[in-house]
């Protein structure tokens, strides 16, 4: 099992809300000016904490959706029960400040430099963000590794990061959406889950030892991996985080 | 000091009969979340063991029909995962680990947790022991759910959720406190919620 060093304390630290930018009508980004901040991989999250007039304090953990060197952002989606992302994605507003710490998990990171095979990025929804990371990690390395995205998620208007993902982002990258609910007219990405035959079409042969990244809600996690344990990829070679359904923003370890 | 979030009230209370039960930077929910790395392991009953081993060898093995045969009981506990939700009351049907481990010469002080899938995270005995620690193969009544652990995942309530390792297949003795997986990756060795013990450090 590969590991990292233990990195001493992860201390608060306060950062400044920088651009916010409205990525979907749920779902803002939101870059953070971070002096303290020691840097990242491309998949960590980190964890953010409120704090009220009266002490209460509220905190949540998101992955990050910057690149390693890049300022600190993190994307989120609102929740209309949450307590933490309705403020996050309504009421903050640049030059805000915000406490912040991390960078957490070293497990679902991809540094770019061990690459046995191509790469494979599954999301549902906002499991994008840590993948998009990735991306752009990849992008600003110059890493020829080749890539694809599948990308689920409800209708075309609830596509996160759209038009960066419709870019060149360095070449080498295919980007596949599937939309589950409403596909406008014309559409002619995929429609519908993403099940076992979804996945043979579309992920890397096992052959090729890809090394798959698989993000989103729980029953979307659980039927990628199977479904690419089906295929053939070796356990190790599946890396998942998942997302509960109540507002948590990354993966612990229950 | 922590700046005030400007406009920042906080909406979640906790609910009736919670209070003292909650610990801090934890809410309460009523979902059963599923956090873990990789895929979700399916071993089948009949190729399933459960073993203690010293040094790498094991010095005692159940097979599943022989841990099913051991005394069995329900616990109702409060869990706590580091990813901050608590959930009160949950039912396991379990046995108890001092049932396993009497059945064990050793003098070990600390264990290491393995699972199918690799999985492993570090434990003192002294956690483990004193009936504060179970194999679970059951919840709320029904085999435990893969995706939860099952066929059989440990049941350490007392300490993040974590510890708990799903998938489990048996305990390692061992003389010193070793890192397991999320350990290895920053999160904390002992990782008691009511000391706010997520990372390596707190």
């Amino acid at each position: 099992m590969e590991g990292t060093a233990v990195r001493g304390r992860l201390s608060w630290q306060v950062a400044t809300v920088g651009q916010v930018i409205d990525e979907t009508a749920a779902v803002r980004t939101i870059e953070l000016q971070a002096p303290d901040w020691a840097g990242h991989r491309a998949g960590q999250h980190l964890d953010v904490r409120l704090t009220a007039e009266d002490g209460y304090t509220a905190e949540r953990s998101y992955s990050i959706a910057s690149a390693p060197g890049e300022p600190v952002a993190i994307t989120v989606e609102r929740l209309e029960d949450g307590e933490v992302s309705p403020y996050l994605t309504e009421e903050l507003r640049a030059g805000d400040d915000l406490e912040l710490r991390g960078p957490i998990g070293g497990y679902f990171v991809w540094d770019g430099q061990h690459d046995i095979g191509p790469l494979l990025l599954v999301a549902g929804g906002s499991g994008v963000v840590p993948l998009r990371s990735i991306l752009r990690h990849r992008e600003r390395t110059g890493s020829a590794v080749p890539t694809r995205l599948l990308y689920s998620s409800r209708s075309l208007p609830d596509v996160i990061y759209r038009a960066e993902l419709d870019r060149d982002n360095g070449g080498g990258v295919e980007v596949i959406y599937t939309l589950t609910r409403a596909q406008p007219p014309g559409w002619t990405g995929r429609a519908g889950r993403v099940n076992a035959a979804m996945l043979a079409e579309v992920a890397w042969p096992a052959g090729q030892e890809p090394l798959a990244f698989v993000c989103g809600p729980t029953p979307f996690v659980e039927a990628v991996a199977e479904g690419l344990v089906g295929l053939g990829y070796p356990p190790p070679r599946v890396k998942t985080e998942r997302f509960g359904a109540t507002g948590t923003g990354a993966a612990g370890g229950s | 000091m922590s700046p005030i979030s400007r406009g920042f009230h906080g909406r979640r209370r906790e609910p009736a009969g919670a209070e003292g039960r909650v610990p801090p930077g934890q809410y309460v929910t009523s979902d059963f979340p599923v956090l873990s790395a990789g895929p979700t392991p399916h071993t089948p009953l009949d190729q399933w063991t459960f073993s203690i081993r010293q040094e790498g060898t094991p010095t005692k093995t159940w097979t599943w029909t022989e841990m099913r045969a051991l005394p069995a009981e329900t616990v109702t506990v409060d869990i706590h995962c580091v990813t901050r939700w608590s959930k009160l009351d949950t039912q396991w049907q379990a046995v108890s680990l001092d049932t396993l481990l009497a059945q064990v010469e050793h003098n070990a002080e600390y264990v290491l947790a393995f699972s199918d899938g690799g999985y492993t995270t570090n434990l003192p005995l002294a956690d483990i022991t004193g009936g504060q620690a179970w194999v679970a193969f059951g919840y709320d009544g029904s085999p435990l759910p893969p995706e939860h652990g099952g066929p059989a995942r440990l049941l350490v309530p007392h300490l993040y959720f974590w510890k708990s390792a799903k998938w489990v297949r048996g305990l390692e003795l061992r003389d010193q406190d070793e890192p397991g997986f999320w350990e290895t990756y920053g999160y904390h060795m002992y990782g008691d919620p009511w000391k706010e013990q997520r990372y390596a450090g707190d």
